[in-house]
């Protein structure tokens, strides 16, 4: 699917990704400089930032987020998800 | 422009939330019976769920000329408890032949366990026995891939399912090629914080096609956002997409399957 009259879609994204990477440079400088940069979350983060070099980053981006096991887990201790695996450390 | 909100939980919003959608457009909207926010206590709860979403809430969107459809089930988030679960299960068939009922969802998986999988098979099997259509919850950000995948090769095992009559929602870029592979039609969630945002929507249907995606707000009682729908037919306008391209995704995708089942009269 393509649109009738195409857009530069640099014009259309460009500013809204750039506060979205500078937010993201905050984030960091602010977990960094409250000592918190062991949280697995965080180390999950840093691991996804790798896979913005090229390629289908989005998708790279959300499968270094995921849990990588394929079985089914004895019980549901929670209903939450928390946006990153806890058991990557375990591989 | 028209469109249809093919997944909102309406129970949970207001009448400003209606009269919104309807200004903007929408011609119909379905509502999957979904976790209320903590456990209901016993089937008796979901009980007066089921009249809420069959009789109640019809009635409620009709006062907006806005006709109203819901898809049946009890969510995976309380699968984990597999006797209240068959419970809920056995009173659903009571609740099929209500004139608003597209099928049986939002089923599926949330954190991937045994019994949410036990609770899946059945949902399946009583959809299979009562030839009705199939919506499909995905899970939640790192669950997501891997309940997608467990779903899917679930539905795709039972012969007696068709894949075009099943519906995978909540689909992101990690999973929606897994989807389009089986047959299956996918849902993108359009969510402020997690699952998709319009851009993103639109980036996946402009790879894999409008033919068997569309777009849907999921609002409900968390941070969502109604109108998600419309105003992501407006970033489509954004990119240059014309009226007949949006008329496409935003109405004519959404009711190609819900018409599969023979209630989706609009």
């Amino acid at each position: 699917m393509k649109p009738a009259t195409p857009q530069n879609v640099v014009d259309l994204y460009f500013m809204d990704a750039r506060s979205k990477l500078i937010d993201i440079a905050a984030f960091m400088d602010r977990v960094e400089n409250a000592g918190l940069k062991d949280d697995f979350r965080y180390q999950a983060f840093l691991n996804a930032l790798k896979e913005l070099g090229e390629g289908e980053r989005t998708k790279s981006v959300l499968e270094s987020l995921s849990d990588p096991t394929k079985e089914l887990i004895p019980e549901a201790t929670t209903k939450a998800a928390c946006g990153a695996w806890p058991g990557m450390d375990s591989l | 422009m028209r469109y249809i909100e093919p997944h909102a939980h309406m129970v949970s919003r207001t009448t400003d939330d209606y009269v919104s959608m309807v200004t903007a457009g929408c011609k119909a909207v379905c509502e999957p019976a979904f976790w209320a926010g903590f456990d209901r206590s016993s089937s008796k709860g979901f009980y007066d769920y089921f009249r809420q979403l069959t009789e109640y809430e019809p009635a409620r969107a009709a006062k907006f000329q806005l006709p109203h459809f819901s898809w049946l089930c009890i969510n995976p988030k309380e699968s984990e408890d597999l006797a209240l679960a068959q419970e809920v299960l056995d009173l659903i068939p009571e609740f099929l032949d209500k004139p608003n009922v597209l099928g049986i969802g939002e089923i599926g998986l949330n954190k991937n366990s045994r019994n949410e999988m036990t609770i899946l098979e059945k949902h399946v099997d009583l959809a299979a026995k009562h030839n009705q259509l199939i919506l499909v919850h995905t899970p939640h950000l790192e669950d997501k891939l891997k309940g997608t995948k467990l779903i899917v090769d679930l539905i795709k095992s039972d012969s007696r399912i068709a894949p075009n009559r099943v519906l995978i929602d909540h689909v992101e870029e990690h999973t929606v090629k897994y989807v389009m592979d089986a047959g299956m039609w996918g849902g993108i969630t359009l969510y402020p914080e997690s699952k998709a945002t319009s851009p993103r929507a639109i980036d996946m249907l402009e790879t894999y096609g409008a033919d068997r995606l569309w777009m849907n707000s999921a609002c409900d009682w968390g941070i969502s956002v109604p109108l998600a729908v419309p105003y992501a037919a407006m970033e489509m306008r954004r990119r240059g997409y014309d009226d007949e391209t949006i008329d496409q995704v935003f109405f004519q995708t959404p009711y190609n399957f819900l018409s599969q089942s023979p209630n989706f009269k609009i």
